[in-house]
C-alpha cells in the first residue's frame, strides 16, 4: 500500500462521513485497482447518496472496467442529480462517441466547455471529436463519390467526373502519395477540355471526344460523357492505352446513367 | 537546318490521313518548321497546339503522371497529336479521321529522336 492511499485509509476511519472516500477512490482507480475503488466509492454512497461526485466517480470505474452499460446508468444518475457536473458531462460524451453519436458527444462536451472554459481535457476531448467528425464527413463524401463506379478497377483513386466548371461531381483522383488531388485536378481539366473545344473548332475538326495523355508515370484519358460533365481515368503506365480507353468507354456509360439518375 | 527539319516532319506526314506536321516552341506557340498540306493554317494550328499542350501539362502534373510524351486530342473529323521534342519543343500533327494513330505515334517519336 502507498503513502497516499495509507493516508487517505486512516482518514477515513477516522471520519467515516468525510468525503476523502472519493480521493482514496480515485487514487486506488489510477492504479487499476478496481474492485477496491468500487467497494469505497459503493461505501461513500451509502452515507452520500445524493453526491454527483460520487455518482461521477463510480462511473469512472465502471468504465475501466469495461461495463459501459453499468456506467451510463451511474452517470446518468449524477447528470440528474447535477446536470452542470462537468466529469459527468464528459463521461456521457465518452459514451456518445463510443455510441458512434458524434452529434451527442459534441453537445455533452460544448456543455461541459459552458460550464468550465479553462478545463483543457474537455477542450482536447472536443478537438478529437470534431477531428473525428471531419475525417467521417470526408469518408462519406469519397464514398458517394466513389459508389458511381463501384466496380470499377481503381475507382477508389483514378476515375473522375468533373462538371464543365472544374467542381467534382464523383469519383476519387488520388496522388502517387495518396493524397486527394480531386479538387484540383478538375479545375485543370475543365481548362484543358475548354482549350480542346477552342483547338478542335478553330481547326476545324469537329466536336472533340477524348484526349489521351501518355506521361512519363502514367496515362490520363479525359472524356465528356455528357454535354455538362467530364470523366478523367487516371492509370499507371503498365496499363496500355487502349485499355485505359476501353476502360473509360465503360466508365463514361455510367457516368451518363449516373447523371441521368441526378437529373431525376 | 530548315530543310533538314522539314525532311524529318515528311516522314511524319507521309503516313497516310496525316495531314501535316510541323515543330513549335511551347512556350509562345511560333512555328519553328512545316510540312503542311494545303489548306492547314499554320500560325493557328501552332499556338493552338501549344496551348493545349501547356494546359494539358499544368493537369498531368496534378495528377502526377509526370511530363507528357504523347498528346492525342480525338475529334469528329480528326485528330491532333503532340510529342514532347525537347528544349521547348513540340511537334505537332494534324490528321484526318481515318488515319492509323498507331503508325503516326510511331513515326512522330521517331523524328523527335531525330530532332533530339
Amino acid at each position: 500500500m502507498t503513502d497516499d492511499i495509507r493516508a487517505l485509509t486512516a482518514e477515513l476511519a477516522r471520519d467515516p462521513n468525510s468525503l476523502a472516500f472519493l480521493r482514496l477512490a480515485e487514487a486506488l482507480r489510477l492504479r487499476e485497482q478496481l474492485d477496491a475503488a468500487a467497494t469505497v466509492v459503493l461505501a461513500g454512497l451509502e452515507r452520500h447518496p445524493d453526491l454527483a461526485d460520487a455518482h461521477d466517480l463510480y462511473a469512472r470505474i465502471l468504465a475501466d472496467a469495461g461495463s459501459l452499460d453499468a456506467a451510463r446508468e451511474a452517470w446518468e444518475r449524477a447528470f440528474a442529480l447535477d446536470s452542470r457536473h462537468v466529469g459527468t458531462l464528459k463521461g456521457l460524451a465518452y459514451l456518445a462517441f463510443c455510441d458512434g453519436d458524434l452529434d451527442g458527444a459534441l453537445d455533452r462536451l460544448e456543455s461541459a466547455l459552458g460550464v468550465d472554459p479553462t478545463d483543457e481535457s474537455v477542450v482536447q476531448a472536443l478537438q478529437t471529436v470534431r477531428e473525428e467528425a471531419e475525417r467521417r464527413l470526408a469518408e462519406g463524401r469519397l464514398r458517394a463519390g466513389t459508389d458511381i463506379f463501384a466496380g470499377f478497377e481503381g475507382a477508389e483513386h483514378g476515375l473522375l467526373l468533373a462538371d464543365r466548371r472544374g467542381l467534382v461531381l464523383g469519383g476519387a483522383l488520388r496522388s502517387v502519395a495518396g493524397g486527394d488531388v480531386a479538387e484540383e485536378v478538375a479545375a485543370y481539366v475543365a481548362g484543358a477540355a475548354q482549350e480542346a473545344e477552342r483547338t478542335a473548332r478553330l481547326l476545324d475538326l469537329g466536336d472533340w471526344s477524348a484526349i489521351v495523355v501518355e506521361g512519363a508515370a502514367g496515362h490520363l484519358h479525359l472524356s465528356a460523357p455528357a454535354p455538362e460533365a467530364l470523366l478523367l481515368v487516371k492509370r499507371d503506365r503498365a496499363v496500355p492505352p487502349g485499355r485505359v480507353a476501353l476502360l473509360a468507354r465503360r466508365a463514361a456509360a455510367t457516368a451518363r446513367g449516373w447523371l441521368e439518375a441526378q437529373r431525376g | 537546318m530548315t530543310a533538314h527539319l522539314v525532311r524529318i516532319l515528311d516522314r511524319v506526314t507521309r503516313v497516310r490521313g496525316v495531314r501535316g506536321a510541323m515543330l513549335v516552341a511551347a512556350e509562345d506557340g511560333l512555328v519553328i518548321a512545316e510540312s503542311l498540306m494545303e489548306g492547314v493554317r499554320g500560325n493557328a494550328l501552332a499556338a493552338l497546339a501549344a496551348a493545349l499542350a501547356g494546359r494539358l501539362g499544368r493537369a498531368a502534373a496534378a495528377t502526377g503522371v509526370g511530363s507528357a510524351t504523347f498528346v492525342h486530342l480525338e475529334a469528329a473529323r480528326g485528330a491532333l497529336l503532340l510529342v514532347p521534342a525537347g528544349q521547348g519543343v513540340l511537334l505537332v500533327t494534324i490528321t484526318d479521321a481515318g488515319v492509323n494513330l498507331g503508325l503516326a505515334r510511331l513515326e512522330m517519336l521517331r523524328a523527335v529522336a531525330e530532332v533530339a
